[in-house]
């Protein structure tokens, strides 16, 4: 896997899409392809209250990237430094082996150049010391870029801090 | 060439701060501005989409003269030059033959608005009006009714509360990344959020509690709030009996109006409507009744607001940390206002307002505003005299004011119609003449007047030359304005001399806001004494019995009358907004479109079960002043007495082609009625039936 972690905060992600729109901005996308994009599940009853679900699906960088095993013309590739999968669209040729190769539909087609676009966690703006698109205007702050382990920390800060008791406790 | 712009978004009329990121001409970046507490480099899916408005062709890129009939979409190009001489020229002829009073200018309120009423002002007109009416008259009188001070005079101390109560208030659909964020921080610290509305939004989803209400009946559950409150003495006393200003006439008035009668009204069980209260009362004053922004759905509107206001006063939640606060202006903090063109002397103008606002036959709602729906009845009855022109700048009264077939007659009816715009929009492809404005990112704008706990002022600066053949909007209004011979109202060639004169003796050059794109007049929130409250009413306090109301022959508390629920299988329509479009302006955006490009009716699942109306499908939406077609969406998070749909779509302009005949705009169908004492229109009193094809 990358050594990134895209972190999103599920409790304060409002589903507005705003991720969508800058990624789809910042790389001058035309209508179709998505990057990344923001899945509404819901709303169900839960408790008597309705609750929604946005799921946000970048690419995930995968350690073992299918998309990469079967590009055949070595367009799709993996970054050896951190782990980011990216293409490189000088080679792409547009066959689609990627697309049928993911299982979580990360790459996207671009009807415009008939090549694939893909999730590369914005490299260029990475490699600037910047976060990805997508993370740096967030409109809530609810999607987090880093290393995996400050990622994790997040949760547990939240969930140490719902638990803890002053009172009648030894903790 | 790079180089970072502090600027103000404009995909929206809420206006948060943006760094705007040049590269060799063009626009490369746009991120929210850091240097703002609550906006912290966040930018909002509209805002986000401001690059992708303005590389988009299907845009007004110069000067439009019509040729064919009017709304047939055939337009021949002008140079400026001409399309100024024909509009003054035009203008000329009208004011000759009808008087200044005969021409009016309609405009959603923005950074020159100063310019506009100047515009008119100095052409003797009184017709100035804004979107504001259409959106929340009836607030901002409620507002003048308790505290003396507009709804635009206050404000809500979101970050420091403890329990917030939404009235169908959509935060997280509606997005201001200010409102957003403060109050997304405040949920984090753990305030609770209390949500009421006929539909589940995102809002609702992240609620602690709950309430599909009965459409309409909001008022009914206040009353039973304030009976609860009063009866079990949970209203902060000493706040209460040092402010308020006809306590006694509200308890007897809300006595019959119990928990139990108010959950036949509603559907909230009375049991949930006492406990609400009760957990209100325990987290005083850090509480808010959110008094709404669009404040405009039933006739008695007022009378709603008015009591969410006056929940707050019983919490003791007005001008508190946490609560609702006024807004303190350059004064407060011993700093002096940028100038409005405004401040010049006018000749006296004694016609009345075209909606009477202000007299005796419409006395309340803010004739700084007016009341656009009124447009349509004046100018097809001459009442009370003839209108022949209208100017609408960035605002649409074909898809803004209700029953659009009655507003087109009354447009039918001018001898000319002229629309400053970016866009295409329907009042735009309904016109003689089209001057395009240039965007948000073309142009430097008139300074904001920042008031709030600490007052600041900002600037829109421009960040690119403009793309096409477009004018800043006060340029053109001071073009026009010279062919008419008021030219000198317009001290100012370009907006950075307008700035110029705008900022003189304010203390701040346009070099301070350089560094952060904003100044301020000090560094600490102002909150008033609360021993020492300045309420603008004639007793200096909150008015619950109120002399403003009374002075004009209405009552203070007027009997509730109960909401008939609608007849012969017809449904309530009920009308919202989602975070992907602004009003009626950003549909045609390439990439909002792309997420969203057209409305549908939502419709509880038992109910289209019972028309035999299936997901998806094709229905026609009858009211008795119009129809048309939507796509259904079934589903059970709608009140079955209502059915929904966003505002916005069914645009009738063929050179927007992404939302040209896209969904259904919901002004065709709603009918023109409104609040009489407040001024808003009653967006939410129209029935419909609902017919599968």
């Amino acid at each position: 896997m990358s050594k990134y972690y895209l972190f999103q905060d599920t409790r304060k992600c409002i589903g507005c899409h705003a991720c969508e729109i800058q990624c789809k901005s910042n790389k001058n996308l035309p209508k179709g392809p998505k990057p990344c994009q923001i899945i509404q599940v819901g709303p169900k009853f839960i408790g008597g209250l309705p609750k929604m679900s946005f799921i946000f699906m970048p690419c995930f960088h995968c350690e073992n990237p299918w998309c990469v095993s079967a590009c055949p013309t070595g367009a799709m590739q993996k970054r050896s430094a951190d782990g980011i999968v990216f293409i490189d669209k000088d080679l792409c040729v547009g066959c689609k082996t990627c697309v049928s190769a993911c299982p979580w539909g990360a790459p996207q087609w671009n009807p415009e150049t008939g090549k694939v676009e893909k999730c590369d966690y914005c490299k260029d703006r990475v490699d600037k010391g910047l976060k990805p698109a997508c993370v740096t205007t967030c409109t809530t702050g609810c999607l987090k870029f880093g290393n995996v382990e400050d990622m994790t920390q997040i949760r547990r800060v939240r969930h140490a801090e719902s638990v803890a008791s002053f009172e009648n406790s030894s903790f | 060439m790079d180089k970072e712009v502090f600027s103000l978004c404009f995909m929206c009329s809420v206006r948060c701060p943006i760094t705007v990121k040049v590269k060799d001409g063009h626009v490369d970046w746009i991120e929210g501005n850091a240097h703002v507490p609550g906006i912290d480099g966040s930018l909002c899916p509209r805002g986000s989409a401001g690059i992708s408005m303005l590389y988009d062709d299907q845009r007004v890129q110069s000067p439009l003269i019509r040729v064919g009939e009017r709304g047939s979409g055939n337009w021949r190009k002008a140079s400026w030059e001409e399309a100024i001489d024909y509009v003054g020229s035009r203008l000329k002829d009208i004011i000759d033959k009808n008087g200044a009073p005969s021409v009016a200018l309609c405009e959603r309120t923005q950074l020159a608005t100063h310019v506009s009423k100047t515009f008119l002002k100095a052409l003797g007109s009184p017709n100035h009006f804004t979107h504001d009416a259409l959106c929340k008259g009836s607030v901002n009188t409620a507002c003048r009714s308790l505290f003396g001070y507009t709804d635009a005079e206050v404000g809500i101390h979101y970050g420091e509360t403890k329990h917030i109560v939404l009235y169908g208030r959509n935060i997280f659909e509606s997005i201001a990344l200010k409102e957003v964020n403060t109050l997304m921080k405040a949920l984090e610290n753990g305030a609770k959020l209390t949500y009421i509305d006929p539909r589940v939004t995102v809002t609702a989803s992240k609620a602690h509690r709950y309430w599909m209400i009965r459409p309409g009946t909001d008022l009914a559950l206040n009353y039973a709030l304030m009976h609860v409150i009063l009866k079990e003495r949970l209203y902060d006393a000493e706040f209460v009996s040092k402010w308020v200003h006809g306590l006694n006439e509200l308890r007897d008035f809300v006595e019959p109006y119990t928990p139990e009668w108010a959950e036949t009204e509603t559907g909230i069980p009375a049991g949930e409507i006492i406990q609400l209260a009760r957990e209100m009362s325990r987290d005083k004053p850090s509480v808010i009744f959110h008094y709404g922004y669009r404040g405009a759905n039933h006739r008695d509107e007022i009378y709603m607001r008015r009591s969410i206001l006056m929940l707050n006063a019983l919490m003791g939640s007005v001008e508190a940390k946490g609560g609702i606060f006024f807004k303190k202006g350059p004064g407060a903090a011993g700093g002096k206002g940028a100038r409005k063109l405004t401040e010049q002397e006018f000749p006296k103008i004694e016609a009345v307002r075209f909606d009477k606002a202000g007299t005796k036959d419409f006395p309340l709602p803010d004739p700084n505003h007016g009341v656009a729906q009124i447009f349509p009845h004046a100018v097809l009855n001459e009442d009370p005299y003839p209108i022949k022109a209208l100017i609408a700048y960035r605002m649409d009264p074909l898809m803004s004011i209700a029953d659009t077939t009655r507003t087109k007659k009354a447009l039918d009816k001018l001898d000319l119609v002229v629309t400053i715009d970016i866009n295409y929009s329907d009042i735009a492809w309904y016109s003689d003449v089209i001057l395009p404005e240039s965007t948000y990112l073309e142009r430097t704008d008139c300074i904001q007047q920042m008031n709030g706990l600490k007052p600041q002022m900002f600037l829109r600066k421009k960040a690119v030359e403009p793309r096409h053949d477009t004018l800043d909007g006060a340029v053109i209004l001071k073009r026009i304005g010279e062919k008419l011979g008021i030219g000198r109202y317009f001290p100012y060639e370009t907006m950075e001399d307008l700035v110029a004169w705008q900022i003189q003796g304010t203390g701040f050059t346009m070099a301070d806001f350089e560094k952060k794109g904003f100044v301020a007049y000090g560094s600490e929130q102002i909150f008033w004494d609360r021993d020492n409250l300045p309420f603008k009413t004639p007793s200096k306090k909150i008015e619950f019995k109120s002399s403003l109301l009374e002075n004009a022959g209405y009552a203070s508390f007027p009997k509730y009358e109960a909401v008939q629920a609608p007849t012969d299988g017809r449904f309530r329509l009920v009308v919202g907004r989602s975070a992907l479009h602004t009003h009626i302006s950003t549909q045609n955006v390439p990439y909002l479109n792309e997420l969203e490009s057209e409305n549908k009716l939502w419709i509880n699942t038992k109910r289209a079960g019972e028309l035999g109306i299936k997901n998806n499908a094709l229905v026609e939406v009858v009211s008795s002043c119009g129809k048309g077609r939507i796509k259904a969406f079934v589903t059970d998070f709608i009140h079955p007495e209502a059915v929904f749909m966003l505002h916005g779509f069914g645009h009738e302009a063929g050179r927007a082609k992404r939302s040209f005949n896209r969904g259904l705009s919901d002004a065709l169908i709603q009918e023109n009625v409104y609040d009489p004492i407040g001024g808003s229109p009653a967006y939410h009193d129209t029935f419909v039936s609902v017919n599968p094809l």
